[in-house]
């Protein structure tokens, strides 16, 4: 039931706040931000006093909720949680819990509808994180999508329509392939079992002819690689990023790229066991691609929006990399990076918004030299930067040095590729913090350094990406049990072998 | 009494319909325009008949019933139209009232 | 007192954090940062007191905190390592940083970012511990990726100038090349040696590999990658002499004294790696042999004194690698301790200068500044003897050592040993030219009649001191690197390299101070200044560089900065709008033509079924 709980409180605190807005009852915002700490709360809570591990088909469950939905179609609403998803939806509190406080004084106008679509998103994430039953996967999967749109539509930038538009159409005509492929999938279980269901504990060990699962797999991979995103689907996402409010960048990159992540983890490759072992030399070919192209791309970028965007779709390159070289100390690399691409990449958006606020621009072309009248922002930003390059002893390096070593295990021509990204990161990486904070001072007068509300926030996701890159330990093995189903996929490509 | 040839009743009636056509496609007045598209209807009713009574079956008569009430619906939902169009545009030209073009 | 080994690097760290959070005042800041490093200084000292107590089996000391990272098979321990190669590392990095912290204090009293650069210093020291003390390489790399990220920070300490940060970010990103390399050789060691414990993965590698197969050569050609990066060795020295751009005694800590000798830190870690991959090693003594030569003649024709220093870092690190690579591990470990003392000395006497002088580095523009500034120029010339490596001087020593070693080396032995004292001439000839130019001759700039303090001159002639008696110390490193055999030497390859540095010197008195018309006539001339030109620009590596990697990376970026993949999806939205605008072509708003194309379609329809 707590499951259950977790989804309900954002969805009615969204109501709430959209209520108290229009009643001029209580501000919005602390309404959202009461809700998700109230979640958050409820969560860790849960997660210390919880029962022995439920056990379904051979993996551990720390919750799990089972209801009938639409019992004819085999439809179940079917809620659970284990490491990976409990991971996921602290950070999705966490993240929340950012972004309200960076849009507390950006958004002024329709607050209580703002406020609204945030906790519809969060609670349609969490949904995505918990749901194990397609139809209802697929539901949430929507679900978030909707109100990110009225986000970035509506409280964005200028060119906010065209970008709404354009995450919308990319995520929806790929949400389309996999609602085919789960259909689909659904239909074939049937034929061979005879049983209509969307249960993904049934689906699991579905017979497939390998033609099929291939198929689907796709299905799957491209909805997936999509949001994730993954070069070549990734145009949407600068766009979105760059007209999205602070709050919707930090959302859109901390959480809604981790479900695609999370959804190639959880039921891509799971799902069809051996077509994703077929098809990894070509996913870990596009996220060597991604890893090395989106660097370049980032680089080039003079929006700092834009520039944050191409490295969140660099740093996801590691994520498919490290899920698709079947092991498991690449796919612990991949979900560390999640989690660490979470911290650092919400950090920046929030810090841009923040810069933005200030000069009303996000063009670096019109900044420089601000260190000398907001040095403890320039630190701030200088730490999240370094995290976002690799530095060992912060999250990130944990995380890509896991993907890289596992990756290297599986295919070395392209852990040799992906070990590009690792010259070209800090080449994007640094270029922020010369162009904003070096040089010379081109504003006329001077911006003013972190407020208290600022600080508090940072240093929270500063706690954070410290400690995961310093004990990261706790942390992985929660995810262990989680991972056991992607295969252990035994190729190499033969030309990339020394032999002895 | 003499059995008027179903094929003259058809021929009438096709007559009738392409008489009816070239008024739709050639008169400009909305008016005319209505009135061929009755005599349309009326020659589609003519061809229905006749064939209900070359088979000696009710349902051709059944079907101009039918006709003649979405004729007469036809009829007063386009007058008023047409009263409406009159009054905001001050003329009855189709030509100048294409507005909703792509 | 090697049960606090821990404390050593923390105590750094915790300056660090308290510099970074607290608002402390300036004289508060000076207290912090050097009395953290002064503190790991002095336990230092008792933990290599305690360690060479030992007897000399049992001088190895392993403390493990907690388990880092693992999956699967693999484990990295956050843990330290300590045996004598760490204990003198420690020594020089604590004991010299501790000296140069004391000099900063004088050097940047009146800068604004006076806490920060104190912050950065104290983190370079952590880090730089790290990297020595680390059990395992994954965090040796976690010390050698945050000494890169200090080095970074401090030269591009002076933020305003864009070339300041451009600096910076070269050096960042080049050493990061060598980083790249080195995590790929990681990753194929732990590959097929199921560990990257340091100790663990020698004894491995022995127990597995042969000496001269192919993977053992690859795995100890990636790690020498990362060697180069970090010790600026061609071809990844481009950065170094850029580098230069920090304020000074940072040139004096990190880009002359610890962080550019990691590489040869690394090496000498994994020696017996090396051992293995007899091709390798000849690599790194041919590279070392070439990087000091070529690095010597770039030294030559430079003007900038900061930049002539760094250069001879370039080219004192080249002997370093020329005795790892032929198996002189002693030599380059002692090698590096001198040269961290001299090339500290003679930065840090160079700051003085440069401080004097209102910040001018030019040394034409210097001239007789003997007189003026004893302390400076007594430093300088103790320095610049052990650098060219005069008798009883500490550098003497140790190039000796290196040379003789390559002398008696096997594989190309005399070339190595040649280029080697030809590197010995360009430096008695590039110091002296140096001493020459800036304090003899006649006065022509003004001086800045600062008193320098106790604090400036103290770190001075403490440096000196060990820059004359640091060659008279045995290492104690024999039972961490394998016995090299006695070479027998030749009398006449003795002579030659102990006549070798006068040579360079008496030239530089020659051309230099006795008649200075030479040097311009030499370069009067066109083939003379061609030469010049080309040495000056460091032998045309940053032209490639700029022509090969940068331009087409800038042009491709700059071409492509609308990103080439969106265009498809641009291209689809505009054919949708295309089509869209066709068939919005067809609702002309003409009754007329909507019935005629009915009746049209009809009478094709109908048409169609009756005539098919």
């Amino acid at each position: 039931m707590i499951l259950a709980w977790l989804l309900l409180i954002p969805f009615i605190g969204g109501l709430v706040a959209w209520l108290a807005d229009r009643k001029k009852l209580v501000d919005p915002a602390l309404v959202t931000l009461a809700t998700l700490l109230l979640d958050l709360l409820i969560v860790i809570g849960f997660y210390f006093t919880r029962d022995a591990p439920i056990e379904i088909s051979g993996q551990q469950w720390m919750a799990v909720l089972e209801l009938a939905w639409i019992p004819r179609f085999g439809i179940g609403f079917v809620l659970a949680l284990d490491g990976l998803g409990l991971l996921m939806v602290l950070l999705t509190l966490f993240l929340g819990v950012v972004a309200v406080l960076s849009s507390w004084q950006e958004i002024n106008h329709r607050k209580g509808f703002f406020y609204f679509n945030i906790l519809w998103t969060m609670s349609g994430v969490i949904g995505v994180f918990t749901s194990l039953d397609l139809f209802l996967f697929f539901f949430f999967w929507e679900v978030m999508l909707i109100p990110m749109y009225f986000i970035i539509g509506v409280f964005g930038h200028e060119n906010r329509i065209y970008a709404a538009i354009k995450f919308f159409i990319f995520t929806q005509a790929s949400g389309l392939l996999m609602l085919l492929a789960i259909i689909a999938l659904v239909y074939f279980h049937h034929q061979s079992s005879g049983v209509v269901t969307f249960n993904y504990f049934e689906l699991l060990g579905a017979e497939l002819s390998a033609s099929v699962a291939y198929w689907l797999m796709l299905g799957f991979f491209i909805a997936f690689i999509t949001k994730l995103p993954g070069v070549p689907l990734h145009t949407w996402l600068p766009d979105a990023h760059t007209q999205a409010p602070t709050a919707g960048s930090v959302i859109l990159a901390g959480v809604l790229l981790k479900t695609g992540a999370y959804g190639l983890i959880r039921f891509a490759v799971p799902l069809f066991p051996e077509a994703s072992a077929e098809f990894a030399p070509v996913a870990m070919s596009l996220g060597a691609v991604s890893i090395i192209y989106a660097a370049a791309m980032a680089f080039a970028q003079t929006d700092i929006k834009r520039l944050i965007a191409y490295t969140s779709v660099s740093h996801m390159g590691f994520v498919l990399l490290g899920v698709y070289a079947g092991n498991e100390t690449a796919a612990r690399g991949a979900v560390m990076t999640m989690l660490a691409h979470g911290m650092t990449s919400a950090a920046l958006f929030a810090f841009a918004g923040a810069i933005g606020q200030r000069i009303h621009t996000r063009d670096m072309r019109q900044m420089g030299g601000f260190w000398r009248s907001a040095p403890r922002m320039g630190a701030i930003v200088l730490f999240f930067s370094v995290a976002a390059l690799g530095m060992p002893g912060l999250a990130n390096f944990v995380g890509e040095f896991l993907v890289l070593l596992g990756a290297f295990k599986a295919n070395m021509l392209l852990t040799c590729i992906a070990a590009i990204g690792l010259i070209l990161a800090p080449v994007y990486s640094l270029i922020v913090i010369q162009r904003i904070f070096h040089g010379k001072r081109l504003v006329e007068k001077p911006i003013p350094d972190v407020t208290t509300r600022e600080t508090v926030m940072m240093l929270m996701m500063i706690v954070v990406t410290v400690g995961l890159g310093v004990f990261p330990q706790p942390v992985m093995e929660l995810m262990a049990s989680s991972l056991d189903l992607l295969p252990v996929v035994a190729f190499n490509d033969e030309a990339g072998m020394v032999s002895q | 009494m003499i059995a008027i040839p179903v094929e003259h009743c058809l021929l009438l009636s096709v007559m009738l319909f392409c008489l009816g056509l070239l008024g739709v496609l050639v008169r400009r007045n909305i008016i005319f325009v209505l009135m061929s598209m009755e005599i349309m209807l009326n020659a589609i009713g003519l061809a229905f008949v006749s064939g209900g009574a070359r088979w000696g079956q009710a349902d051709g008569q059944v079907m101009f019933l039918l006709v003649i009430t979405l004729a007469a619906a036809e009829v007063a939902i386009g007058l008023a139209l047409v009263l409406q169009l009159y009054q905001r545009y001050r003329t009855l030209d189709i030509e100048t009232i294409s507005k909703m073009k792509g | 007192m090697l049960e606090f080994l821990w404390l050593v690097p923390l105590l750094p760290l915790l300056g660090f954090l308290l510099l970074v959070l607290l608002p402390l005042t300036k004289r508060a800041a000076a207290i912090v940062g050097v009395g953290s490093v002064g503190a790991a200084a002095l336990l230092t000292l008792l933990i290599v007191v305690e360690l060479f107590g030992l007897s000399s089996d049992a001088q190895v000391f392993r403390q493990i905190y907690w388990t880092w990272m693992q999956a699967e098979n693999f484990t990295a321990q956050f843990a330290f390592y300590l045996d004598p190669l760490a204990a003198v590392m420690m020594a020089i990095i604590t004991g010299v940083g501790f000296l140069i912290h004391l000099y900063s204090v004088g050097y940047m009293d009146e800068d604004p970012g006076f806490a920060r650069f104190f912050a950065y210093m104290n983190l370079f020291i952590a880090a730089m511990l790290v990297l020595v003390l680390g059990d395992n390489l994954v965090v040796l790399y976690l010390g050698w990726e945050g000494v890169g990220l200090c080095s970074y920070l401090l030269i591009g300490f002076w933020y305003d100038s864009h070339a300041n940060g451009y600096a910076a970010r070269k050096a960042f990103v080049v050493t990061r090349v060598g980083d790249a390399l080195m995590a790929l050789g990681m990753f194929l060691l732990f590959l097929h040696l199921d560990t990257l414990d340091i100790q663990q993965l020698m004894a491995n590698a022995n127990d597995q590999w042969q000496t001269g197969s192919s993977l053992p050569t690859i795995a100890a050609a990636l790690l020498l990658g990362g060697a180069l990066g970090k010790s600026a060795q061609i071809p990844l020295q481009t950065w170094l002499p850029d580098a230069m751009a920090g304020p000074t005694p940072i040139s004096a800590l990190i880009h002359a004294a610890t962080m550019v000798t990691a590489g040869v830190y690394l090496i000498a870690r994994t020696h017996e790696l090396f051992l293995l991959a007899p091709d390798i090693m000849f690599l790194v003594a041919l590279i070392g042999a070439t990087t000091l030569f070529i690095s010597g003649f770039t030294a030559l024709v430079q003007t900038d004194i900061k930049r002539i220093l760094a250069f001879s870092t370039i080219s004192q690190l080249g002997y370093m690698f020329l005795a790892l690579g032929v198996g002189a591990w002693s030599a380059a470990i002692f090698h590096l301790m001198t040269h961290a003392f001299f090339k500290a000395l003679l930065f840090l006497a160079a700051g003085a200068v440069i401080l004097c002088v209102h910040h001018e580095q030019d040394i034409f523009k210097m001239g007789g500044l003997r007189k003026r500034l004893p302390v400076s120029f007594w430093s300088f010339m103790i320095g610049g003897l052990a650098l060219v490596a005069v008798p009883l001087t500490s550098g003497y020593y140790s190039k000796h050592e290196i040379l003789f070693a390559a002398a008696g080396n096997e594989n190309s032995g005399q070339l190595l040993w040649l280029l080697g004292v030809l590197g010995a001439v360009m430096t008695g000839l590039y110091t002296f030219r140096l001493i020459f130019t800036v304090f003899f001759g006649e006065e022509n700039t003004r001086v800045h009649e600062s008193t320098v303090g106790l604090v400036v001159k103290l770190p001075l002639v403490v440096l000196c001191l060990l820059s004359i008696v640091g060659g008279w110390f045995v290492l104690p490193l024999d039972h961490v690197f394998p016995a090299s055999e006695e070479q027998a030497i030749s009398g006449i390859t003795s002579l030659v390299t102990d006549v070798a540095p006068f040579v360079g010197i008496f030239i530089a008195y020659l051309v230099f101070h006795q008649n200075k018309a030479l040097a311009d006539a030499v370069v009067a001339h066109t083939p003379g200044r061609l030469l010049q030109r080309f040495w000056f620009s460091g032998w045309g590596f940053d032209w490639l560089y700029q022509k090969i990697l940068v331009n087409p990376f800038m042009l491709f970026v700059r071409i492509n900065k609308n990103d080439i993949v969106d265009s498809f999806y641009r291209l689809a939205a505009w054919l949708m709008r295309l089509i869209h605008r066709l068939f919005g072509l067809t609702q002309t708003g003409r009754m007329q033509w909507y019935v005629g194309s009915i009746a049209l379609g009809v009478v094709l329809i109908v048409g169609a079924g009756i005539f098919s």
